[in-house]
């Protein structure tokens, strides 16, 4: 489990791997306030829940993590701790394999490869920022892939500051 | 990746990559950039970015790619593209994030040695006057039905509250105000991101800098923008904050399902779009210029507050102090414009994203005093370098949509400028070459640095050369606010 800081010209990007897709998520999300440089107040946990339903995991992604912007601009909250769970309800199983027929887009080659319709459920405990270095802005769907590796699951996702 | 050998040269500042180069472009690129620029991107996406582009729906003509020219996400930053109204399509993605972000220019008569004694205490009163850095909130405070009036009428509720004068609006694009805003199509996330923050700077690349006329180019225009050589003006940089970011990111996420529906495809999900004439791409239409009416209203509220802080340190000091608009033009938008395209004149859609727009003289909607000179095209460099004052041409409105570049062009990454420039060696440097410096944060300012930039001069050579626009002045700054 880990993510990385990886060079954009204009904006910021980050390398994020995991396990499994719970991490994964998790981890962008803890990749993301390493990246703003977010420092969090002592005392009491505030505790923040996240839902949405999306076509696909990477929809999910860019929601759940929008969802943090929207956070820290408005309540100036952010999380440090993270429930994800991920729930695949028109899935026969909570495999994450490709389903066939869906991967790649023609004349495109491999674009718009998506997993199968999810759910993501994420219990967030956070505080108060305190200090932050630099603000998202937003996260972008640019060349957004999930990708099953030796890893587990693997990310690359650029971020507008 | 693309080589230089794939691009066709036509001059010294002119480049195609053709439509044969990728199957699914529908159009060519046309690239304004000496081979010097271009080697500074060839191993970033750029032109990549720039040939998905080509992949959207109802393009007509070329997308046009500048010479400050950097890789962006989804489409390239400096890009121009134009689909047919109404049955093609727009993109969100092409138009930016941050909707509108723009420059406005106020010039002055107060000479540069008058005013140095008075620098430093400018530079602290504008610091407090015009709210910069994260989290900080703008200067007025707005309910949700305020709001909704500013989304509607930009500068134009500027003025109905004081904050504005008539010629600010005319010598704004569009008076200051888009027709169509929709305001019920902006969230109600989007409105209270926005509801704090009318009236502030931002972060990131967004400034209020003052400047010294340094050179003038072309004295006849010159004289007619209001510019003095060796007298102050003030380059004030931001968009539509929170607001217009948010309005960005609900689009890009309800057009994923969208361009399925329609089948459109496309090699990058930020790309996507919607036929200008549907129920979505309407919509987004809506909220595109009710956010680009917040970040014209945003603008002219910094413009009261520098105006009041020049009032407050030179008022009684010194003659001609007043702070007169110059224009306010964006370099983030999308418009509905006429071009002619092979030998026809067509409405159509212009996205502009980090690129100006430069109509030529004659054009609709400059003001009367403009109509001979063609329009005022601002062009800030990077901290601590020139910023230019151009005019558009009629050579732009026919070969880049009425468009020019829009700045210096970031060359390295973020990333880097962090690890290799230190905010307080910059600040040091900065203030040792007469330039005061005020900013919220020192990684912030390391990233802005100016040699994370190409340089302005060679792209405003390009443009000039390439006659998509033409010298007015130079300004050398001498305060920057940045957040």
């Amino acid at each position: 489990v880990g993510f990385e800081e990886i060079a954009h010209t204009a904006d910021w990007a980050l390398h994020v791997w995991a396990d499994n897709l719970e991490g994964l998520f998790a981890e962008a999300a803890r990749g993301m306030n390493a990246l703003s440089g977010a420092k969090l107040a002592e005392g009491p946990k505030v505790k923040r829940s996240f839902e949405a339903e999306s076509p696909d995991a990477e929809s999910l992604l860019v929601a759940f993590l929008s969802e943090l912007v929207y956070y820290a601009e408005k309540e100036n909250l952010a999380f440090d701790h993270y429930n994800v769970q991920t729930a695949c309800p028109a899935c026969a199983s909570a495999a994450l394999a490709w389903p066939p027929g869906q991967a790649g887009t023609g004349e495109h080659g491999e674009g718009f490869k998506q997993l199968n319709v999810r759910t993501l459920k994420v219990e967030m405990e956070g505080g108060k920022i305190v200090s932050l270095n630099k603000s998202i802005k937003a996260v972008t769907y640019h060349n957004l892939q999930i990708q099953q590796t030796a890893r587990g699951y693997e990310v690359e996702i650029v971020f507008d500051v | 990746m693309i080589r230089l050998q794939d691009l066709i040269k036509i001059s010294n500042h002119e480049w195609e990559i053709p439509q044969s180069y990728r199957k699914d472009m529908r159009v060519p690129v046309h690239i304004f950039a000496t081979q010097e620029l271009l080697e500074q991107v060839m191993d970033d996406k750029s032109l990549e970015q720039a040939v998905n582009a080509t992949t959207l729906p109802g393009l007509v003509g070329h997308v046009v790619v500048m010479p400050d020219m950097h890789q962006g996400y989804g489409f390239p930053i400096g890009g121009v593209a134009a689909t047919k109204f109404p049955q093609g399509v727009v993109s969100p993605g092409a138009i930016g994030y941050d909707i509108n972000c723009g420059v406005r220019l106020l010039a002055s008569s107060i000479e540069l040695e008058a005013a140095l004694p008075h620098l430093d205490s400018l530079a602290t009163m504008l610091n407090k006057y015009c709210p910069s850095g994260v989290g900080v909130k703008g200067v007025v405070r707005v309910n949700v039905p305020e709001l909704e009036r500013v989304l509607r009428e930009g500068s134009r509720w500027a003025l109905k509250n004081g904050y504005a004068s008539e010629q600010d609006l005319a010598r704004t694009e569009e008076g200051g105000c888009l027709e169509g805003a929709d305001p019920a199509k902006v969230s109600d996330r989007a409105k209270q991101r926005g509801r704090q923050q009318i009236g502030s700077v931002g972060a990131g690349n967004h400034f209020v800098e003052v400047d010294v006329v340094e050179s003038i180019f072309d004295p006849e225009t010159a004289a007619v923008f209001g510019l003095r050589a060796g007298c102050l003006a003030v380059q004030i940089h931001c968009g539509s904050r929170g607001l217009g970011h948010q309005v960005c990111t609900d689009y890009v996420q309800e057009l994923q399902a969208v361009v399925r529906r329609y089948g459109i495809e496309l090699p990058d999900r930020e790309l996507v779009c919607a036929p200008m004439d549907s129920p979505e791409g309407q919509a987004y239409l809506g909220a595109m210029r009710a956010a680009a009416n917040f970040a014209f209203a945003n603008r002219q509220l910094l413009a009261h507050s520098a105006r009041r802080a020049f009032e407050e340190i030179f008022a009684g000091k010194m003659k001609g102090w007043e702070l007169r608009q110059v224009y306010d033009i964006a370099h983030n938008m999308g418009k509905i414009e006429t071009h002619e395209v092979d030998g026809e004149r067509l409405k159509v859609c212009v996205h502009r994203k980090g690129a100006t727009r430069a109509f030529g003289p004659g054009a609709p909607g400059l003001p009367p005093e403009y109509q001979k000179t063609g329009q005022p095209v601002l062009v800030p460099g990077s901290m601590g370098t020139a910023s230019w004052v151009l005019a558009g041409t009629e050579s732009s409105m026919l070969r880049a949509w009425g468009s020019t570049c829009h700045g210096a062009g970031r060359t390295m990454s973020r990333a880097k400028a962090k690890h290799e420039i230190r905010g307080d060696d910059l600040r040091r440097e900065l203030e040792g070459r007469g330039i005061k410096v005020r900013a919220g944060s020192m990684p912030g300012l390391a990233e802005e640095a100016p040699s994370a930039y190409k340089d302005v001069d060679a792209v405003v050579e390009t443009v000039t050369a390439a006659n998509i626009a033409r010298k007015v002045a130079r300004l050398r700054p001498v305060a920057v606010i940045k957040g």
